[in-house]
């Protein structure tokens, strides 16, 4: 798993990543009443706006933390939005990007260096 | 404005150590919430009894020959009617009859008026009432005091512990008297559509009371985020985002706070439009709106009508904890501010059903009558 500054998570699995917010982002966020995911097809650059996460108090973009044709997005949260504090960096994820370039992925803080990030903020 | 130049509570000790996250909020270090989080404090208020710092508003005394008639040149309100032991909603108006703030004013006792002003407008309001009513009142800013709120169906059984004075009162009634060994300044009011009253004590006795309060297992600590969307709720607009200077208190849904009296007298500042608009109606108005489909709506966002031209906007919205769905407040044309009227707010770029909503969305629960 990897990650970036935003607190969002990357997992790969041959050449489809898993995206979500780290445990950390969800704690920070609060509780969470409404998840918006992409739709398949979708074509997203690193940077771009994947998903928007609502809590009480706020709306947030979730970036996409690599390039990529999303491929799926986690519909469940729709019904289920407290799945994203629950369990964040499993059923909480976000999308799933059929990744164009690997190395974006390499590029990624891995946990130690995000915990690293984590303890300077 | 960077967190060194950020002022704190009396209880910002208190917080702390209740895990409260604290944010910049009128000018001071204030929490958003404590360990529970914004849900469960805003559904714990709803239920039992929460407790909230409001410090940073502004208190003061307003002295003088007649500080009840000379309030009213700067307000539309009856205050020469104003009985002791009373509290009455107000707004400070501009002489185009744009709110400069909204407040609360009582009689707690025979010591001229007492006010409490939104905290990031309080420098100003005093300014302008110092200026107003030179030579009328002397104004007293009550700096070395902090207000807390008890809210919630539970606070009356709460409060009457520690002062059984406070069991006697009802819906905006005022109150001075001696209580947890300290003199306390109460009203039974507050912003949540709840129950419950504002305490105002002195600063260095505020830990102390507010821990008095909250070793009751009834109270729980509650944070701004849910102070916001529990008046959400109540329909309770927010200085700054609902109302501000360009809006009348007509179009603010607001009218009762412009009193019978001062309506025939119109010798208030900004009457003439304010008159024109009972008479003729406004161009827009204040209204509630539940969104039936998506995401919240919060401010800014556009208001369309059903052909899709934009009509108004978003001055406050969010996620109701206890309705379960998105709501709002928005300014509209009258003639689409009928209650059931259908609307589509606009969030990043996508219209979402809407329905004007009367409000408040959830009861108010006032003790009215005991």
């Amino acid at each position: 798993m990897r990650f970036t500054k935003d607190h969002e998570w990357v997992s790969l699995e041959g050449d489809v990543a898993t995206i979500g917010i780290t445990a950390y982002a969800a704690d920070q966020l609060g509780d969470v009443v409404f998840v918006e995911t992409p739709e398949p097809g979708k074509t997203v650059k690193a940077g771009d706006g994947l998903a928007v996460v609502e809590s009480v108090k706020a709306a947030s973009d979730v970036y996409a933390p690599i390039s990529g044709e999303v491929v799926e997005g986690n519909t469940a949260l729709g019904d289920a939005p407290e799945t994203v504090n629950d369990q964040p960096e499993k059923a909480g994820w976000f999308a799933k990007i059929k990744v164009a370039d690997s190395a974006e992925y390499e590029a990624l803080m891995d946990r130690a260096a995000y915990e690293d990030f984590l303890g300077t903020l | 404005m960077s967190d060194e130049t950020l002022k704190t509570t009396p209880l910002n000790a208190a917080h702390i150590a209740a895990g409260g996250r604290m944010v910049s909020f009128a000018g001071y270090s204030m929490p958003v919430q404590y360990k529970d989080g914004v849900l469960k404090e805003h559904l714990w208020t709803r239920e039992n009894a929460g407790l909230f710092d409001v410090s940073h508003m502004g208190q003061a005394r307003l002295r003088g020959v007649s500080p009840l008639s000379a309030f009213e040149e700067i307000t539309p309100g009856d205050f020469i009617g104003l009985k002791p032991g009373k509290q009455r909603y107000s707004v400070l108006l501009n002489k185009k009859g744009g709110i400069i703030d909204d407040l609360m004013a009582a009689r707690p006792d025979d010591d001229g008026l007492f006010v409490v002003v939104n905290g990031a407008c309080k420098d100003n309001d005093f300014k302008i009432i110092d200026n107003e009513l030179a030579g009328q009142v002397r104004i007293e800013r009550l700096e070395n005091r902090a207000l807390m709120a008890l809210q919630g169906p539970k606070a009356a059984e709460v409060l009457a512990a520690h002062a059984p004075q406070a069991a006697k009162m009802v819906f905006m009634d005022s109150a001075s008297f001696e209580a947890f060994g300290t003199d306390v300044i109460v009203s039974r009011s507050g912003y949540t559509g709840e129950d419950g009253y504002e305490i105002s004590v002195p600063a260095d006795q505020a830990e102390r009371v507010w821990n008095l309060l909250l070793s009751d297992e009834r109270v729980r600590p509650i944070g701004l985020g849910a102070r916001d969307s529990l008046r959400l709720e109540a329909g309770l607009p927010l200085y700054g985002h609902d109302v501000d200077d360009s809006v009348s208190p007509i179009e603010a849904d607001l009218a009762f706070a412009v009193s019978k009296k001062r309506r025939d007298a119109r010798d208030f500042p900004g009457a003439t439009r304010i008159a024109k608009e009972l008479a003729e109606g406004v161009t827009r108005k204040r209204v509630g709106l539940t969104v039936l489909q998506g995401a919240p709506a919060r401010e800014g966002a556009e208001i369309a009508d059903e052909a899709g031209t934009v009509i108004g906007v978003v001055t406050s919205g969010g996620f109701s904890p206890s309705l379960g769905k998105p709501i709002a407040m928005g300014f509209v044309p009258p003639a689409l501010a009928v209650v059931g009227t259908k609307l589509n707010v606009i969030v990043r770029g996508k219209p979402q059903a809407a329905e004007v909503t009367a409000m408040p969305f959830v009861p108010h629960r006032y003790i009215r009558k005991l």
